[in-house]
């Protein structure tokens, strides 16, 4: 049995949980325009009407990253702004990545 | 990360099935709390199922919701905004909506376009009949309207038994319609029979060569599948058939989480593995009663109605009935069993209707204890299905009398659908912790 919406650390489909090669810390980011984010007790449900898929944020504050991704010149302080520390810092790359590779969150561009 | 992992802290999941939950990985990890969180149910429901109307011109020999005949106290359009309304300030974010036959209603099309432009997607199940060229254009140019074409079996003569004389070739016209419209990705949704079950490699053909993906489901004896289940659910040996199909194509097919049941044959099946009901998961009827599946049409799991005060949200969030099915549930005969963690003793509703307790094993449980079960119970006992819309007379375009089949009772038509949507389907995990 199994079940596993996504194991904690953000576990990519497949299996797959190393970050994407396409996810870049330090570029900026945005939730996709087709992306609506419902607060849950545990984090928060993203749906995207596009590629009608779903995905959980496991934690409040993997919720503060992800929505305030557009107010940050780079996901890196977005992680900072919400107190990420270094030791987890990996573990949020590694949501965000599974996050841009399902096309939740996007970069956008350089102003 | 593996049922049995949550066992301990878990004993006794809850009733059956019912969120498409075909999440695509296989779990490596460690317990998701997540999934307790959903047994404790959301802040709203993930996989909303609606019908629209009990109106439907078919007359499916294993119609969920026993359709046929609209019923008069059917919520107006201007409660079906208010209640779409709702959904959007509660942030569903898509509803499966069904009947009966959705597209029968007249203010079916107004109703998507109102929902889909206020945030809330919509995924409807049809037997095909509305979808001509025109309708299936304007549907492929929609984000937030997904198709889900109803047909029980790979030829005419399996599935218009089920469903009705000319169902068969209404469904194909309709997923070819939608081909040639260019719509992508609708889904062809099967419900799983004994006479269909080794049709499963032609039903994925049929799906892919209409650029359509195939989704399969339990049959369930709810409403009219009441009667007809003895003679149509798979045999003991198809169910292993099933079980190994599904094994071997995993992701490609869609399954609303529907066959768990199955895991003690081997393993996990791609889903959440988890009874959604009152959960994750709800039915509002077409008068706006408010159910915590859509198999379990029934008073006994009636929680409320849209029209009270409140509405669907003040239903969802404070009904009795679904905080108690937000409770721990006791696994009772089965919890010494050594597949309750992959099985979770079945399906709610289908022990229901076949007149099992509700905490002993499901009927079609693959160790054979359902079976056992139903071969003791009093059959005559078993609650009936509390509503019925059957036609009286035949169907629109069916003849009258018995269609000539060899398997149902009655002429053909109408989906089981249950929560037709794979709320949980493709499922992609992300969170740090």
């Amino acid at each position: 049995m199994s079940t596993n919406p996504g194991g904690p650390g953000g576990s990519a489909p497949r299996g797959d949980i190393a970050p994407s090669p396409r996810f870049d810390l330090d570029r900026p980011w945005r939730i996709d325009d087709r992306v609506a984010v419902r607060p849950e007790p545990f984090g928060a449900l993203l749906y995207h009407f596009g590629t009608r898929r779903l995905s959980f944020l496991k934690n409040a504050t993997v919720l503060t990253v992800v929505r305030s991704l557009a107010e940050h010149p780079s996901a890196r302080a977005a992680c900072a702004a919400a107190g990420v520390g270094t030791a987890t810092l990996p573990a949020y790359e590694r949501a965000l990545a599974t996050l841009a590779e399902s096309q939740m969150i996007r970069e956008r561009p350089v102003p | 990360m593996t049922a049995a992992a949550l066992a301990p802290e878990h004993p006794a999941a809850a009733p059956p099935e019912c969120p498409d939950g075909a999440v695509p990985e296989p779990p490596a990890a460690p317990v998701p709390r997540l999934v307790e969180q959903f047994e404790r149910g959301l802040a709203a429901p993930i996989c909303l199922t609606w019908e629209l109307t009990y109106a439907c011109n078919l007359a499916c020999v294993h119609c969920l919701s026993s359709s046929g005949r609209r019923d008069p106290r059917e919520l107006t359009t201007a409660e079906c905004r208010a209640v779409i309304d709702t959904l959007e300030r509660m942030q569903v974010f898509y509803v499966n909506i069904g009947g009966g036959e959705p597209t029968v209603r007249p203010d079916f099309w107004a109703l998507v376009d109102y929902a889909t432009a206020h945030h809330v997607g919509v995924k409807f199940s049809t037997n095909g009949i509305k979808i001509g060229p025109g309708v299936a254009r304007r549907l492929a140019a929609s984000d937030y309207v997904d198709v889900q074409i109803s047909l029980d079996g790979a030829t005419a003569e399996v599935n218009d038994a089920v469903r009705g004389a000319g169902s068969y070739a209404t469904a194909v016209r309709a997923m070819a319609n939608l081909r040639a419209a260019g719509f992508e990705g609708f889904k062809l949704s099967v419900v799983v029979t004994r006479h269909n079950v080794s049709q499963l490699d032609e039903l994925k053909a049929l799906a892919d060569s209409h650029g359509a993906q195939l989704r399969l489901t339990r049959l369930r004896p709810s409403g009219r599948g009441a009667d007809s289940w003895p003679e149509l659910h798979p045999a003991a040996g198809q169910q292993r058939q099933l079980y190994d199909w599904l094994v071997a194509h995993g992701e490609q097919v869609l399954t609303g989480d529907s066959f768990f049941h199955l895991a003690p044959y081997g393993g996990a099946l791609p889903g959440l593995n988890l009874c959604g009901a009152g959960r994750v998961v709800c039915l509002i009827d077409p008068v706006g009663d408010v159910y915590a599946c859509p198999f379990a049409i029934h008073e006994e799991f009636l929680a409320g109605s849209v029209r009270q005060p409140g509405g669907f949200q003040a239903v969802w969030r404070d009904s009795e009935l679904f905080a108690e099915l937000r409770r721990p549930q006791s696994g009772g005969a089965c919890r010494s069993c050594q597949f309750f963690d992959s099985c979770r003793g079945g399906c709610m509703a289908a022990k229901f209707f076949t007149g099992l307790p509700l905490d002993g094993p499901d009927p079609e449980c693959v160790r054979g204890f359902g079976a056992a079960a139903l071969q003791s119970a009093d059959h005559a006992a078993a609650p009936r299905p509390s509503l019925d819309h059957s036609h009286r007379g035949p169907a629109r375009g069916q003849a009258a009398g018995p269609v000539p089949v060899t398997i149902g009772p009655r002429p053909a038509a109408r989906p089981a659908r249950g929560c037709d949507e794979s709320p949980l389907a493709g499922l992609l995990p992300a969170g740090a912790h």
